[in-house]
């Protein structure tokens, strides 16, 4: 019952030893992780957001520029000369050619067309004169504005395409200038721009319809446009930078601004998971950390706290050994009081049986009784009164030589004296369990400095230990002293006994404190234990060999003075 | 045997100071009995003649050695036997440093505290002796030189 409740006791210590060093470890570790992550993310969003402000900002005036710089060449073609001029297959194939060493493949050819719809002059790769436009939406659009950029479409070529056209007014007849520009050197603007593994470009009409060619093959999703075109009209003409999640449920990270006056959207779109990939690379990097961290940070407190508990509870239970022992001896030291006690209220009475016995000896000298017939019979009771007055006094005199010498002080000792005295006093008990104690003691054995009271109780100890194992069987103890030749400068004391013999795996505890192998309440487990103790503290040693059915032996070394 | 010996005996048990001064008495020598030490002095006081003491170590009242003390001040030629129980040795061969003459265990053989008695008696007389001759010579002397 006192055992269990010591290892709940101990349990319960390691339990709140363990959960206050993992709550007190793991608090500032996941506060520094929090709050470094928080901080890392907020200025990784800030810093991307800044990076593709910067990057579709730049590439929407590259584009406007573009724009605005093919419809100057063309208004500055049409202002600079006359209809009659510009009216001129040759003269366009001229200007087509400067046009061309300027700014390359962009213009793919040139054009007049007058208000019917009708292409009178033309110079290009196509053969295209006297074509009439008078329904092509371009046219239409065109004729009502001074100078018109169209959407890309495919028109009578089938390539895709757009048309730069200017409208010009000269003394009243008006006519149209207009330039195919090369899709391929347009798309090229925005096709380069690439971000990350999933980051492109590309630009939008009104209507949604790709003007140039996505780098993926992606349908636009209407919501998604009529959202950003929404949402970039209410920036005016600022950068907008959103998220979307699109119907399969993929977020993507959206840079839109407008162009052309705002009929197109230049958009830079980028999966969520590429553009923060180094954030969800850190939080996995955190997490590694964290988790490394978490497992040390529990294997120490585990690992610690074990060894604590365990260090703590042998000195409890070294404490409980020792307060026993000090108990024991209390004990010893109290129970020789009352062996003093008792043999000196004995002695008294005995000295005066002794006495009268020796008066009644001493009257039947008288002549009177001389004669008498029962003199021999009165002679062998007075005699056998002071042959058991004498016995009494031998006990007594026992008891108090056992008491004089139940105080722990430090004496030069004669251990075989010490041997003697013990091996009388249990020779009584021995012969009840039919066991007899023979001794071989080596003569001029020299002094010891020890407590006379301390021998005893572990001479008693081992030879009742030995008296209970062979309480049935009954058997032999053997006791011998004799100067050490193993141990030098040490007296060895053998106790041997003939019983029943100690199984191996008791032999590795038997001087624990609290190892007994007797029934509860016959023994406490702390004989042999406190034994070990005294010797100790000697200076000495004590070991046991123990034979199963053989017996066993104890021997005891005990250092001499030089 | 030489002149009778007068012995006080000393012990506070009664019958065992009956039982001894009787068994004592048998052989020879003059008892007086005291079961104490406060009562052993004032006997001495009004008897001169005691030669040896026999005096128990424990007893109520003024014990064994404060009565030895006590009696050698004021009788320093009495001889006193210390009796003893086993408990009390180590006070009677205290009692020996303070000028008793031997100790003995109780309970003990009558012949060998006759004998004690006896030889502790032969002392005292000797040293009685001795003075008595030394006063003596000393009145001789003085007689001489007068």
């Amino acid at each position: 019952m006192v055992k269990d409740k010591n290892k709940n006791y101990y349990q319960s210590l390691s339990r709140n030893m363990i959960l206050s060093t993992i709550i007190v470890s793991f608090t500032p570790m996941i506060l520094v992780i929090t709050i470094l992550l928080q901080q890392y993310q907020v200025s990784f969003y800030e810093k991307t957001n800044a990076h593709l402000n910067e990057l579709v900002q730049k590439h929407k005036q590259n584009i406007d520029t573009f724009l605005t710089e093919k419809t100057a060449n063309i208004r500055f073609l049409a202002m600079t000369k006359d209809y009659e001029t510009l009216n001129d297959d040759e003269f366009l194939q001229r200007k087509l050619q400067l046009l061309r060493n300027d700014y390359g493949n962009v213009f793919v050819d040139l054009g007049i067309v007058e208000a019917s719809g009708l292409q009178t002059a033309y110079a290009g790769p196509l053969e295209l004169e006297n074509v009439d436009y008078r329904n092509a939406e371009w046219f239409q659009s065109a004729w009502q504005k001074d100078s018109y950029i169209s959407d890309v479409f495919l028109g009578l070529r089938g390539t895709p395409h757009f048309i730069v056209a200017v409208r010009q007014n000269e003394n009243g007849r008006e006519f149209l200038v207009r330039a195919t520009i090369n899709f391929n050197s347009f798309n090229s603007l925005v096709q380069t721009l690439r971000l990350g593994k999933t980051g492109y470009a590309f630009i939008l009409n009104r209507e949604g319809a790709f003007q140039t060619q996505p780098a993926m093959d992606i349908p636009p999703d209407p919501d998604g446009i009529s959202f950003l075109w929404k949402a970039v009209e209410k920036t005016r003409n600022k950068i907008l930078i959103t998220r979307w999640t699109d119907d399969t449920g993929e977020a993507d990270l959206y840079a839109a601004g407008s162009l052309k006056h705002g009929q197109w959207l230049l958009i830079v779109k980028q999966k969520v998971s590429d553009a923060y990939a180094d954030l969800r690379r850190m939080y996995y990097l955190a997490l590694v950390i964290f988790v490394i961290g978490a497992a040390g940070i529990v294997f120490m407190a585990n690992y610690t706290t074990r060894r604590m508990v365990r260090r703590i509870r042998k000195t409890d239970r070294e404490k409980e050994g020792m307060n026993q022992q000090i108990i024991e001896t209390g004990k010893m030291a109290s129970i020789g009081e009352l062996a003093a006690g008792i043999a000196h209220e004995i002695n008294n009475p005995v000295a005066i049986m002794v006495e009268e016995a020796g008066w009644i000896g001493d009257l039947l000298e008288e002549e009177d009784f001389a004669e008498g017939e029962n003199l021999k019979e009165f002679r062998r009771a007075l005699t056998q009164i002071n042959t058991q007055g004498r016995r009494c006094k031998e006990i007594t005199h026992k008891l108090l030589s056992f008491a004089r010498k139940t105080d722990s002080t430090l004496k030069d000792v004669q251990l075989n004296d010490i041997i003697r005295e013990i091996v009388d006093l249990s020779s009584q008990m021995a012969k009840y369990n039919k066991v007899s104690i023979e001794t071989r003691l080596q003569k001029t054995l020299p002094y010891i400095t020890a407590s006379p009271s301390e021998l005893q109780q572990v001479l008693l100890n081992l030879i009742n230990n030995a008296l209970d194992a062979m309480e049935k069987t009954g058997g032999v103890i053997h006791i011998s002293t004799k100067i050490s030749e193993i141990e030098p400068g040490t007296i060895v004391i053998v106790v041997e006994d003939n019983g029943p013999g100690i199984p191996d795996a008791n032999l590795s505890r038997l001087f624990d404190p609290f190892f007994t192998t007797k029934p509860v309440g016959k023994g406490t487990g702390l004989g042999l234990s406190i034994c070990y103790g005294i010797i100790n503290k000697m200076g000495g040693k004590i070991d046991v060999q123990s034979a199963v059915g053989k017996g066993t032996r104890f021997r005891i070394w005990i250092p001499f003075q030089q | 045997m030489m002149t009778t010996s007068y012995v006080m005996l000393v012990d506070d048990e009664v019958p065992f100071v009956e039982t001894m001064t009787k068994r004592l008495d048998r052989r020879g020598l003059k008892i007086i009995s005291a079961s104490g030490g406060e009562e052993a002095l004032k006997k001495l006081k009004e008897n001169d003649t005691v030669d040896v003491i026999i005096l128990d170590v424990k007893m109520p009242g003024m014990d064994g050695i404060e009565t030895l003390q006590e009696i050698k001040k004021i009788y320093p030629l009495k001889e006193v036997i210390m009796l003893t129980g086993h408990a009390t040795v180590e006070t009677a061969i205290e009692g020996m440093k303070l000028g008793a003459f031997d100790y003995l265990m109780k309970p003990c053989d009558i012949d060998v505290l006759v004998a004690k008695v006896d030889e502790a008696a032969k002392k005292k007389k000797s040293h009685d002796a001795k003075i008595e001759q030394a006063r003596i010579d000393k009145l001789v002397l003085r007689r001489g030189y007068d």
